[in-house]
């Protein structure tokens, strides 16, 4: 488990996160969320509770919801609504001074009514210092929408405030591994990025691996061993209808999608060896893009699209290579330890986040591209398969606790984190969707 | 749980040296895993069996036959070792590992009906993709043994479940060991 030394306002912040400690609830739902860190530079920010108009839905409150995103996000430290000296709803009935006495910096108002079967929320962000509005708007959502709602709202915030859109409304893939009836199960599960609202896509007594969204969010391709030995599914999430794109002898693995939807990245070793090919979906059409007699694999496009990363132990171990385009000679990006793999880079092209081994341990490091520095961002000893949120600004990779495999989110610097263990088993394999509008 | 390849092997030796004398009096052999060109056992020979040193006597066999049948007796307790055994991030096979591989190809190349699957595993350390790789990697390390040794191409088909099929569950060192492994299945 992630620990730090914690200076003493921020054990007041730990208790208020620890309070967020939950039981995901729903059938289907598997994950806990357990938030284990703060950012050191978090903002104070205060959720006000939504003011109610009408037939609101019991259940998920929206600015609860809100108050959890940003806080999970390790940039914000919201206040509790106890500590709040009143619970404005609209701009005339906010006290910046009462705000800043609590040391507020950001204050969000807002109230639901309802629309026939829809909620409708207006809300408005104000920084506190400044006395002024910084954000006003109204968005609707079912009534049996509280979270997407409420998620939604986050990412506005986050945006205005930060500059960067948020992924709060994002989803996560993954793959949970219990036992039922003496066997293995294994399987693919899709939810929100704080582990609620999990639904299971896939089961399968065998492996399921390799989760790759498709950059709309609407597909995921991915690896299962359903028929004995490895093969490539495509997956539509809304009509739950497969197709199986590769089914090569040997090795079928590691899909990874192009910027437009077209083609996958996939390794295959149907000529003898574990390759990178590029296979057009419409006419199945394959490119071969590494040659060696060493393991290639793990391939990801780059943030220019054209470019690829991707593992190759031609140097004696596994090391991180970039490929600038098809058939270029590739370029070793690792150098720092004898064990880095599989790469992930992010959003803005200056960061490429991989699994990192030092001593015996193995942890998630990154490269900044720009200069080579490399920065361990992880502690704890068995860290595997980084995903990068779409917006650059949190990882999530999974990790050993207490024998199982959880998910952990930190922030890309390392810093504020929360875990997704199942309630059960294994959860592992993090795949963070794109944004989609 | 690994038993000691020395004492596995002595006591199939043993047991073997019974299986051969038995066979001695025409009859067809077992399961059929002896190719025709096995040269048979003369009557006349006697098993000594329990504990007794040396097991087989000979007195009527000629000694090329006693070497033959001791050969195959032996080669067939090998047969019975059907797991090998790697070090991290490595496909190397081991040198303990070459007779009873040596032994494997031999049946195979004997037995040319007989088809076996490979299937290489790795340890949880590392990521899973590389992992299936260097499972497979190791597959075809041992495929490939088997094909310089007598067996043909096609009677080997090879898998790789990466870290996805612990022999052992656990995170220590000598869970690990166990973990990375090439199993001979027979059909």
């Amino acid at each position: 488990m992630t620990k730090r030394i914690w200076t003493t306002s921020h054990k007041a912040v730990a208790a208020a996160l620890a309070a967020l400690i939950m039981l995901a609830t729903g059938a289907r739902a598997e994950l806990l969320i357990r938030i284990t860190e703060g950012a050191d530079a978090a903002l104070p920010i205060s959720v006000v509770p939504f003011a109610e108009n009408g037939s609101i839905p019991p259940g998920d409150k929206v600015a609860n919801i809100v108050r959890d995103d940003l806080a999970m996000s390790g940039e914000f430290r919201p206040l509790s609504p106890e500590k709040m000296l009143s619970l404005p709803s609209r701009r005339e009935e906010v006290y910046f001074r009462d705000w800043r006495m609590l040391g507020q910096r950001y204050v969000l108002v807002g109230e639901l009514s309802r629309n026939g079967d829809r909620v409708v929320a207006r809300y408005e962000l104000f920084d506190v210092n400044q006395e002024k509005r910084i954000l006003g708007e109204t968005a609707a959502a079912s009534v049996n929408s509280m979270r997407t709602l409420g998620h939604h709202i986050s990412d506005k915030v986050y945006e205005a405030i930060t500059g960067v859109p948020g992924a709060f409304s994002t989803k996560l893939a993954y793959i949970t591994l219990d036992t039922f009836n003496g066997k293995p199960r294994y399987r693919l599960q899709v939810s929100d990025v704080d582990g609620k609202r999990a639904k299971i896509r896939l089961e399968s007594q065998e492996p399921i691996l390799s989760p790759a969204w498709s950059p709309d969010g609407k597909r995921l391709a991915y690896v299962s061993f359903e028929t004995g030995k490895p093969a490539i599914y495509i997956h539509e999430l809304s009509s739950g209808q497969r197709t199986k794109v590769a089914d090569f002898k040997g090795l079928n693995s590691a899909p990874a999608w192009s910027e437009d939807g077209r083609s996958l990245l996939m390794t295959l070793s149907k000529d003898g060896n574990a390759e990178i090919y590029r296979m057009e979906l419409a006419s199945r059409q394959l490119t071969k893009l590494t040659n060696h007699w060493a393991i290639d694999t793990e391939a990801t496009y780059d943030h220019s699209g054209d470019g690829i990363f991707f593992t190759s132990d031609r140097s004696g171990g596994p090391q991180i290579y970039h490929m600038k385009s098809p058939g270029a000679e590739p370029r070793r990006i690792t150098f720092g330890s004898r064990y880095n793999a599989r790469p992930r880079p992010d959003n803005t092209g200056d960061y490429v986040y991989y699994v990192h081994q030092r001593n015996s341990a193995f942890h998630i490091a990154r490269t900044n591209l720009n200069n080579g520095e490399e920065t361990v961002l992880t502690r704890t000893e068995s860290d595997e398969s980084p995903s990068v949120s779409p917006n650059g600004r949190m990882l999530i990779y999974a990790t050993k606790q207490g024998g199982d495999s959880v998910l952990t989110v930190i922030s890309a610097d390392g810093g504020a984190a929360y875990s997704l263990p199942a309630s059960e088993g294994d959860v592992r394999e993090p795949a963070w969707g794109p944004i989609v509008n | 749980m690994k038993l000691s390849m020395h004492s596995k092997v002595l006591a199939m030796l043993l047991s073997a040296g019974l299986f051969a004398g038995c066979s001695s009096t025409g009859e067809t052999v077992g399961d059929g895993s002896y190719d025709s060109d096995v040269a048979p056992v003369d009557d006349g020979s006697t098993v000594y069996g329990g504990d007794d040193e040396g097991g087989v006597s000979s007195s009527a066999l000629t000694e090329e036959e006693r070497m033959a049948a001791e050969e195959r007796a032996k080669m067939e307790a090998l047969r019975d070792i059907t797991t090998f055994y790697f070090d991290f991030d490595t496909a190397e096979i081991k040198p303990e590992a070459r007779d009873v591989l040596v032994a494997h190809a031999q049946y195979l190349a004997n037995n040319p009906g007989q088809n076996v699957r490979l299937e290489g595993h790795a340890d949880e350390r590392g990521t899973k993709e590389y992992n299936l790789a260097l499972g497979e990697r190791r597959a075809n390390a041992v495929q490939r043994f088997l094909i310089v040794n007598g067996a043909s191409r096609g009677q080997i088909e090879t898998v790789s479940y990466g870290e996805e099929k612990p022999a052992v569950m656990g995170s220590s060192e000598s869970a690990w060991a166990q973990n990375r492994r090439v199993e001979l299945v027979f059909d």
